[in-house]
């Protein structure tokens, strides 16, 4: 059963008299427990099409099935429960609260969730366990360094046990050892039998996947089986 | 997200922010303060004028000389300077004519100097009947009132309030003591017990009552022997107070000849003197209160303010949230706590400011300030609205905002 299928989704910007044809009919699918990454230049589409799979946006024309539901026409308050259960993000900029301590910024799915107060923080404590950051759920965002604000950010992604883990440009910010660390929970987190969905433009992160999209213009180009 | 944790998130939100939420209460804050404290010295005011006109006498019309019309003015009656006599007085009194009048008492009063020995002191010399005492609601100190007898006889007999007591016999013992008014010398038989002071300028509690025949002969020699300045008319009972009204204005029209539009003569109640005596408080404190509400608005209108810098500032954390499944709504309430607490929390400290300025302003003012449970609840809560109503807009921005929109400003 696949995770996710895209069929011909199209989305165009229009700003002023100006229309702007991000996605001209991307057609894939990825199955349950896939690590794919999807490559592109900038401007080709990929950051149009993370936003899509990430239900951040709908499609103009096309179907987006998410485990078995088409997400296509939802409302914002479906969209929003969607990316709450069935989705994990990891963004480039980490994306933390600064104010907030490492397990208040990992529960922060929960709390949309409704889980109570303290199995919100028995299970961002596991996540933080899990990604090796046991022993800093208490500090936050500016007391730990780049590599470990992205596992926190990875920990959040993963708290809620989604069915997709979507990274956009996950290790853009990072340094050469901390990229290796990520990867390798991402790897950790996929051989658990967790989907895996990394947005990139580096070629070596790609190659971590099992698989590459390759996306130019809209379109995609070529999908190269590792 | 339940309300709970919606509370907590706003709160945290206020929270780091520390000087910009205190600085954005303090507006709200002092709007409360000032609006409760203006509405206080307002309500002081006419709760004391209120309590004194009361002190007059229970279920009291007074009826006075001369009649005041939008048109022409000051009416006098024809040929005398007071328009109403003993004559009109004891027909009032008259159970037959008017069955809801249960006492009468005659006025004319003249300022005179009062001489006990070397010192002398200058006050209100009333002349009056025996039942001017129940009709006044007063009591005596010591001693009796004025009789029938003493009435009948024109006795040199007087009755001293406590102040002028005070002033004239230092050493107390009043009563069995020798006053001299106008020249006559008058025997004091008794003492009024004091009620307070009714305003800066007149006491109640300085004057001299004398018999009203006393007062024509020797007091007030120029005045016409029979008139009086006031008659006050003390109603059977509260309900009966309109009916005496009407009886005393239908006799009153009748013995004079006149039609009611020519009326020589006023009958005011306690409630019309409340009102008129109150009226000019009661102005001043729209107005102030209207300052005070401004200062109440502006006070909102930072609270808006701030949420949206609030909201614009904010824009990569509400992005976050929305990806992380925070629904519109949830985001709208978010902010809607956010400004209703700062506006909560700022009432309740106005509440708290003015509740202190209520005990504190009086010593200064002399003017009493009363803060009503329902003013004080009632300041809370229009705080607390304006919190919610400041909110809105910047709560409803909030919510609109696209995900994308909002994590693509880096």
């Amino acid at each position: 059963m696949s995770t996710l299928r895209l069929t011909d989704v199209r989305k165009t910007y229009s700003s002023g008299h100006l229309e702007v044809e991000a996605l001209r009919g991307i057609t894939m699918s990825v199955e349950e427990g896939e690590y794919v990454a999807v490559m592109g230049p900038s401007g080709s589409g990929k950051s149009t099409l993370m936003h899509i799979l990430g239900c951040l946006d709908v499609p103009t024309a096309g179907s987006y099935e998410l485990a078995g539901t088409d997400v296509s026409k939802m409302t914002e308050t479906e969209l929003a429960e969607v990316r709450n259960r069935r989705i994990g993000f990891v963004f480039q900029g980490f994306n933390l609260l600064p104010s907030m301590s490492a397990w208040r910024n990992v529960e922060l799915p929960l709390v949309y969730a409704g889980l109570a107060r303290d199995v919100r923080r028995a299970r961002a404590i596991a996540a933080l366990e899990r990604v090796g950051l046991g022993d800093r759920v208490d500090h936050r965002p500016g007391e730990l360094s780049g590599g470990q604000q992205q596992r926190v950010a990875v920990a959040r992604a993963l708290v809620s046990d989604p069915a997709l883990i979507l990274a956009d440009e996950p290790t853009g910010n990072l340094d050469s050892r901390s990229t290796a660390d990520v990867l390798s929970l991402f790897a950790e987190l996929h051989d658990s039998g967790r989907t895996i969905m990394l947005i990139t433009h580096e070629a070596d992160v790609a190659q971590a996947a099992q698989r590459t999209v390759r996306i130019r213009d809209g379109l995609v180009e070529q999908v190269v089986a590792a | 997200m339940n309300g709970i944790e919606t509370f907590r998130t706003a709160l945290e939100a206020i929270r780091s922010h520390r000087l910009r939420s205190t600085l954005t209460m303090l507006g709200i804050l002092i709007g409360i303060a000032a609006v409760i404290l203006t509405v206080g010295l307002g309500q002081g005011a006419q709760s004391k004028v209120s309590a004194e006109i009361s002190k007059l006498g229970s279920n009291l019309l007074i009826v006075t000389p001369g009649s005041t019309t939008s048109t022409t003015g000051i009416r006098g009656g024809r040929g005398s300077s007071s328009t109403l006599t003993t004559a009109d007085a004891s027909a009032l009194s008259s159970k037959q004519v008017a069955p809801d009048i249960k006492s009468v008492a005659a006025t004319s009063t003249s300022t005179q100097s009062l001489t006990v020995g070397t010192s002398n002191w200058t006050t209100t010399v009333t002349g009056t009947t025996p039942n001017w005492l129940d009709v006044r609601a007063r009591t005596l100190d010591s001693g009796r009132f004025i009789t029938q007898a003493d009435l009948d006889a024109a006795r040199p007999v007087a009755v001293l309030g406590a102040d002028t007591v005070a002033q004239l016999f230092p050493r107390g013992q009043a009563v069995g003591q020798t006053v001299t008014i106008n020249g006559s010398s008058f025997t004091v038989v008794g003492v009024l017990a004091a009620i307070g002071t009714t305003s800066s300028t007149t006491s109640d509690d300085d004057l001299a009552v004398v018999p009203q025949t006393t007062f024509a002969t020797r007091v007030s020699a120029n005045s016409t022997r029979s008139s009086v300045s006031t008659i006050y008319v003390e109603a059977a009972s509260a309900s009966a107070l309109t009916a005496a009204y009407q009886e005393a204005d239908a006799l009153l029209l009748t013995r004079h000849g006149v039609s009611s539009t020519a009326a020589d003569f006023s009958i005011a109640s306690q409630q019309s003197l409340i009102k008129t005596a109150t009226s000019t408080d009661a102005t001043l404190t729209i107005l102030l209160g209207g300052v005070a509400g401004i200062s109440l608005l502006v006070g909102g209108i930072g609270v808006m303010n701030i949420m949206l810098v609030s909201v614009t500032e904010r824009v990569r954390e509400i992005g976050l949230r929305k990806a992380l499944g925070a629904t519109p709504s949830a985001v709208r309430r978010q902010f809607l706590v956010e400004a209703s607490s700062l506006g909560a929390t700022g009432g309740l400290l106005g509440l708290g400011l003015g509740v202190v300025g209520a005990v504190v302003l009086p010593h200064w003012l002399n003017q009493p300030v009363t803060i009503s449970p329902l003013a004080a609840v009632g300041a809370v809560v229009v705080a607390l609205g304006i919190g919610v109503t400041a909110g809105v807009y910047p709560a409803g921005r909030a919510a609109r905002l696209a995900p994308i929109d909002a994590l693509r400003n880096e």
